[in-house]
């Protein structure tokens, strides 16, 4: 495969039939595309119930999938909901996220713009300011830049500029950070920019049925969210039924735990129980962290996960409650660590855990430079073994 | 592009005044009606290319902008002056620009869109927006203090040409709802060089939509003069790469501009596609009083502009007419007073903005770590009160 020559990571030409073909995208297909199924905390989908009607057992669903089946589900479900953004009409979007929908519900429900970010993000407010909930594409991570002024100035503070006259239910979605060996300008972790904005929430799924509920959520919420996908994650699989999963959502069957609870007031999930030391991490860094736990727990060290999953609002409760529990923790993520989301964590647990707390919080992220080139990347990213390190330097004895 | 759309163009093109030859160049000529003596133009000298009219409004239409011009002028000269008095942080005044506030009010149905800067305050009240309401942004209470769906007028918008782009996307939700809504969306000249300006043109004219942008061209941004934002021939010529109409008005005319105005509304509402507008105007006060005027232009340069004065003009025009009586303009004179009035009695009021709304509206529902901080901050003022 070439990384070098294809610069965004869409489909080469004549690609198209045969799949969700996304260039350099498919080498990122790793190990870490296992099935990340949870075994607790707050919102975890339980094991879809024995429908009689449905007896075939349900089948491997991608994250892409899943998106794909929350957005189209959401415009069923709401009149309002409008999907735009560049290239994903009658293409399906250069991941195939909006794949199907423009000819399912109509070019008025699913259209291309001309290529302009600011332009896209500018539109929906207005949208969103004449009634309706936009659920825009930004491209790429690095792409979505230009649109930073109307984020930021305008979807961010118009309910509060306005006393809550004009809300903007608006959903930003952003493929975002590595791992794909994609060229430069597509690899961006740029999740601390928009949880550094107060009036924007922050959220990033890690799991196929995260991703579908958490979309959902997003979708029907009065308040603007960056809706943050890790692209290396777009092909992992896991055995979801995506039709039990809409009756879920839409039934509220989960509320209180579920995924609206959780845009609300913070939904970090439980990953993987442990007890010896709690990682932190969110996105396309729970896969990692995952392995890092199993790889651990044969040298004898439970390690629990917590996948963060909104970064904003926060879940101080449940990462809190782990900390205290196990002692000590490392936080993860792909951003550059300097002044990012994984500092925030690392401050907000010793402010609230320091009693508990055997050793300092360790970060664990990507270098304060610029996001590598493909040869290079696999230096930058947080490893099982950079992971494992920092474990070992959690003062754990004498 | 398909055949159809570009049908379509050339015949919005038509329906415009535009040749099929020029293509999307604008109007020749800035369409003026009244000249800056108040005299009224003959037909040849009013700019219009052969074949298209730029009706004069009804008299009641006329005279009640004139009302409006009126109580604009007043209302700029007081806000300016509450200023002075240091009982509002800042204002923007739009004096000599009254005429092109008031008309891009008045074009406007009861179910169109109005989307202001700054600047545009009079144009906000002439919308119908109570003036105290429209002033809380300037006194430093809050960042808006209208409600925008109760009037269909966007928040005044600082960042330059952001606003474009909502009114794009409020024409386009609106055209999805198979509503006839039109949307004016105002900017400076200087804005126009800001790339919100270039993309909301562009998906305007991409979608097809009753949009019309108009530009209040006074000449300067802040100091920058006109000749440093663009060399080309005129704003109004920007539509052309947009496949978009656009034309040329006096922006001191009021007959013109309503005459303009609300033809274009009426031809984008009819599915002529969007159209821009550019006014010829002078802001005669500083940019802002924070600002020193005499560091970046000559005072000839402002006398000369005063003469232009379209409260001045539209006053003779209509008493030459026999529309405005003596009687009449004392009552509209007294009306401003009254609105100044108010003005004066509502921002002289004390006001307490409550220190806990802070956290109200940030989210639908505040998220605990703005729980925490405002209880924090009850706690703090629980403790200045009781010390
Ligand atoms: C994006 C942005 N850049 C800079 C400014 C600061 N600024 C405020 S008004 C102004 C001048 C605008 O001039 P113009 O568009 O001609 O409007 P006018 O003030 O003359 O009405 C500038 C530079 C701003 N508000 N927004
Ligand atoms: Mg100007």
């Amino acid at each position: 495969m070439s990384t070098t020559q294809n610069t965004d990571a869409g489909p080469r030409p004549g690609s198209a039939q045969t799949g969700p073909d996304t260039g350099e995208i498919t080498v990122a297909v790793d190990a870490a595309r296992e099935s990340t199924t949870r075994a607790g905390g707050a919102g975890i989908p339980q094991p879809r119930p024995e429908s009689p009607a449905a007896p075939v057992p349900a089948g491997p669903v991608t994250m892409a999938k899943a998106l794909n089946a929350a957005l189209a589900d959401a415009l069923s479900a709401d009149a309002g909901v409008v999907v735009f953004g560049e290239d994903v009409g009658t293409l399906g979007g250069v991941f195939r996220i909006t794949d199907g929908l423009a000819a399912r519900f109509g070019t008025d429900r699913c259209f291309d713009t001309p290529l302009a970010e600011s332009g896209i993000a500018g539109m929906s407010v207005g949208m969103a300011i004449n009634g309706m909930r936009p659920v825009i594409e930004m491209q790429f991570d690095a792409f979505a830049y230009p649109a930073f002024e109307q984020i930021a100035s305008h979807i961010a503070k118009m309910s509060n500029r306005t006393r809550g006259a004009l809300p903007m239910p608006i959903v930003i979605r952003i493929p975002y950070a590595g791992g794909i060996g994609g060229v430069e300008h597509h690899c961006d972790s740029s999740e601390a920019y928009y949880a550094h904005t107060p009036g924007l929430k922050v959220v990033t799924p890690a799991t196929v049925t995260d991703a579908y509920l958490l979309l959902r959520a997003a979708i029907d919420s009065d308040d603007p969210i960056v809706f943050m996908e890790p692209k290396k994650l777009y092909f992992s699989k896991d055995r979801v039924d995506l039709d039990a999963l809409r009756e879920q959502y839409e039934s509220g069957a989960s509320a209180g735990a579920g995924p609206r609870a959780a845009l609300e007031s913070g939904g970090a999930a439980v990953a993987r129980t442990g007890t010896d030391a709690t990682l932190i991490a969110y996105g396309p860094s729970v896969p990692t962290a995952l392995a890092a736990a199993a790889a651990a727990a044969e040298e004898g060290r439970s390690l629990e996960v917590v996948d963060v999953r909104t970064i904003v609002p926060f879940d101080d409760a449940t990462v809190s409650e782990s900390v205290r529990r196990t002692g000590r923790a490392v936080v993860i993520s792909e951003e550059s660590g300097f002044a990012s989301v994984a500092s925030e964590i690392a401050a907000r647990v010793q402010e609230r855990c320091f009693h508990s707390l055997a050793a300092p919080v360790l970060r664990v992220t990507g270098f304060d430079i610029p996001y590598p080139a493909p040869k290079l990347e696999h230096h930058f990213l947080p490893g099982v073994d950079r992971i494992l390190d920092a474990v070992d330097d959690l003062q754990w004895e004498d | 592009m398909s055949d159809d759309v570009r049908t379509d163009i050339a015949e919005a093109a038509r329906s415009f005044g535009i040749t099929p030859e020029d293509y999307m160049l604008p109007a020749r000529h800035l369409i003026r009606i009244v000249d800056q003596d108040g005299k009224v133009l003959s037909t040849e000298e009013q700019g219009a290319e052969p074949g298209h009219d730029y009706p004069v409004p009804a008299d009641e239409d006329l005279l009640e902008a004139y009302r409006r011009l009126v109580a604009g002028r007043r209302i700029n000269d007081q806000n300016s002056a509450l200023v002075r008095q240091g009982r509002m942080a800042v204002y923007p005044s739009s004096h000599g620009q009254e005429a092109c506030q008031v008309a891009a009010a008045a074009c406007l149905g009861e179910g169109d869109w109005l989307f202001p800067t700054y600047r545009d305050t009079v144009a906000v009240i002439s919308r119908g927006v109570d003036p105290v309401e429209a002033m809380t942004i300037f006194r430093g209470d809050w960042h808006g203090g209208f409600d925008p769906r109760q009037h269909k007028v966007g928040i005044q918008s600082t960042p330059l040409t952001t606003q474009l782009l909502h009114a794009v996307g409020v024409a386009h939700a609106a055209r999805l709802r198979g509503e006839d809504t039109v949307v004016v969306a105002l900017c400076g000249d200087g804005a126009t060089s800001e790339g919100d300006f270039h993309e909301a043109l562009n998906f305007a004219a991409v979608f097809h939509l009753p949009v019309i942008f108009f530009v209040q061209n006074n000449q300067y941004a802040i100091s920058v003069p006109l000749a440093r934002q663009t060399v080309a021939p005129s704003l109004a010529h920007k539509a052309v790469g947009y496949g978009m109409a656009g034309e040329r008005v006096d922006g001191n005319d009021l007959v013109a501009l309503l005459a303009v105005l609300e033809r274009g509304v009426r031809l984008v509402r009819g599915g002529a596609g969007p159209l821009l507008v550019e006014a010829h105007t002078y802001r005669i006060q500083a940019h802002t009083n924070a600002d020193d005027a005499t560091r970046y232009r000559e005072d000839a340069e402002v006398q000369e502009w005063l003469a232009k004065d379209p409260v001045k003009r539209m006053r003779t025009y209509l008493t030459d007419r026999g529309l405005l009586t003596e009687e009449l303009q004392s009552r509209y004179e007294q009306e401003a007073e009254d609105i100044a009035a108010a003005l004066r009695e509502g921002m002289n009021r004390e006001s307490t903005p409550d220190p806990q709304d802070l956290f109200a509206h940030v989210y639908s529902v505040p998220t605990p770590q703005l729980a925490e901080q405002s209880a924090m901050l009850a706690e703090e003022l629980s403790r200045e009160e009781a010390s």
